[in-house]
């Protein structure tokens, strides 16, 4: 009964701190600055690791998805194949999981030595909010950088998947990328971004909630570091299920 | 012995306090006042409190029982709001600094102000200068914290303490891990801000030599109460065992050297769990 008790404060808890959050939120956005420095740090810090994984996933979609649509004939939908897949769950998906084990681990490590430094003590006693000044700025940086990173992803995934499918194997240029604006739609482009904004919110939320209840040693430090990944990770796979469930009515 | 002579014109009153952690008690009726103007310093061995106490005077934490009262109104009434207002009254120096890791040591002294005002470019630099200037490091104003020494780190937080003309000043256990030149600077200044800007002050420390020359007044906290309180010389001339061993650093006497512990001979012989 323990674990489920702590489990459930711990869920209360997060909706706490997520409620503090938004009240700080209008205060947060009048320093405009503050937001643009932590989409520069969880956003274009994050850029070189979005487009390789990105390339390489796009790589692996083209030389899968020939093979499986080779079989019936069909290589010639390589490009709507790979550009829903990316598009509606592997952009989204993936780059939801490197964001956490990326800027999510700087995030809480951040504000967890901020308060094994006393900064964030040291803060409250200068009359100075520190969910205001520190929290609220990186967890908005956190939700604009998701879905700019997963667009970013996108484009580099289905150049890759071009790159194998197109000028290894043979598909031909022009199908590849004319089904490809037939098929696709834009609900199938809204979907990913209603995901990425999602996994946005639970990815910078978690690695904020983590970093600010940081126990203050360095063995803390690590355990919130640690329970970000696998939290982040763990959540983004429930709600994808969840919103893909939604989004096909079932 | 506890002097209970009257004082004039408290800036903090502490009565009867009480306060436990995790079942744990850590007050057990403290009273301690601060007058206007002085520096009144809070000592006592590792572990008594010192940190806790403060914490409460800024209202970070709530008494179980007894009243803490600042500027005259009891801490548990100034509301969230109040207590914001309250802090921008006082001015905290921490043990390590606690300076803002990514911002330099001018944007750290400036930080404050900025927060709370709207102050014209031009008068804040002035600003910041001269309380730069207050601590001798008007010439580090572009380094960052990571390339100060610790009695530097020390002084910049000093100078953010005072930027926002506090009437209170806290300072938590100031002089840690000081060589003895930072030390003699950081006890300087503490007394010459005193005097100067016409601060309270109230220092938490474990360094009798240190804190008894700047100190008008001392309190010594030991088991969750006080055990002796007055100036300097008063505390030298107590002769109750626990004041005398932590004046005299004695390393055992009412506090033990042995942390409590089973038999000495039966846990040598005996290769059972470790209780």
């Amino acid at each position: 009964m323990r674990p489920v008790k702590e489990s459930i404060a711990r869920i209360g808890s997060v909706a706490l701190f997520q409620l503090s959050i938004l009240r700080a939120l209008g205060p947060a956005l009048a320093r405009p600055r503050l937001i643009v420095n932590q989409v520069y740090n969880c956003g274009a810090r994050s850029l070189v690791i979005i487009m390789l994984c990105g390339l390489f996933v796009g790589m692996v979609l083209g030389l899968q998805g020939y093979q499986l649509l080779a079989r019936f004939g069909s290589e010639s939908a390589l490009g709507v194949a790979a550009t829903l897949g990316l598009l509606k769950e592997l952009g989204p998906v993936v780059t939801a999981l490197l964001f956490a084990g990326r800027a999510g681990t700087a995030l809480t490590s951040e504000i967890g030595l901020m308060r094994a430094t006393d900064q964030l003590t040291a803060m409250q006693m200068m009359a100075v909010d520190p969910i205001r000044h520190v929290v609220a700025p990186r967890f908005i940086g956190g939700v604009i950088a998701m879905p700019l990173l997963v667009a970013v992803f996108n484009i580099v995934g289905i150049f890759g998947s071009q790159l194998v499918g197109v000028t290894i194997l043979g598909v031909d240029q022009g199908t590849f990328w004319s089904q490809m604006q037939n098929a696709v739609e834009l609900k199938d482009v809204n979907e990913g971004i209603v995901k990425s904004v999602a996994f946005g919110v639970i990815c910078s939320l978690l690695a904020v909630f983590e970093g600010y209840h940081t126990e203050p040693t360095a063995e803390g430090v690590g355990l919130s570091t640690t329970r970000t990944v696998v939290a982040s990770s763990v959540m983004t796979l429930l709600v994808d299920y969840m919103l893909t469930a939604a989004f096909l009515n079932y | 012995m506890i002097d209970r002579s009257p004082l004039p014109d408290p800036i903090i009153d502490v009565r009867g306090l009480h306060y436990g952690v995790e079942g744990r008690k850590i007050f057990d009726g403290v009273d301690i006042t601060v007058e206007r103007g002085s520096i009144t310093a809070v000592m006592g061995p590792s572990g008594t409190g010192k940190t806790t106490l403060l914490r409460l005077i800024t209202g970070q934490s709530v008494p179980s029982a007894g009243s803490v009262k600042v500027f005259g109104e009891d801490i548990g009434g100034y509301g969230r709001q109040g207590l914001l207002a309250l802090r921008r009254r006082m001015g905290m120096l921490f043990q390590n600094g606690a300076l803002l890791t990514d911002l330099d040591v001018f944007e750290n002294v400036a930080f404050p102000v900025r927060q709370h005002t709207k102050l014209p470019e031009p008068l804040l630099r002035r600003l910041v200068l001269m309380k730069l200037e207050a601590v001798g490091l008007r010439g580090a104003a572009k380094l960052m914290p990571q390339e100060l020494s610790g009695g530097m780190a020390r002084r910049v937080a000093l100078a953010r303490a005072i930027v926002m003309d506090p009437e209170i000043l806290i300072y938590d256990e100031p002089f840690v891990g000081l060589d003895p030149i930072s030390m003699g600077m950081v006890c300087r200044l503490i007394r010459e801000l005193n005097d100067a800007l016409g601060i309270t002050s109230i220092v938490v420390s474990h360094d009798v030599q240190e804190v008894g020359t700047i100190a008008d007044r001392s309190y010594l906290l030991a088991g969750g109460k006080v055990v002796a309180s007055g100036n300097a010389e008063q505390l030298q001339a107590t002769h109750d065992p626990a004041v005398r061993q932590f004046m005299d650093g004695l390393p055992d006497g009412p506090v033990p050297f042995h942390y409590p512990a089973g038999d000495y001979r039966s846990q040598l012989l005996d290769a059972g769990d470790l209780k």
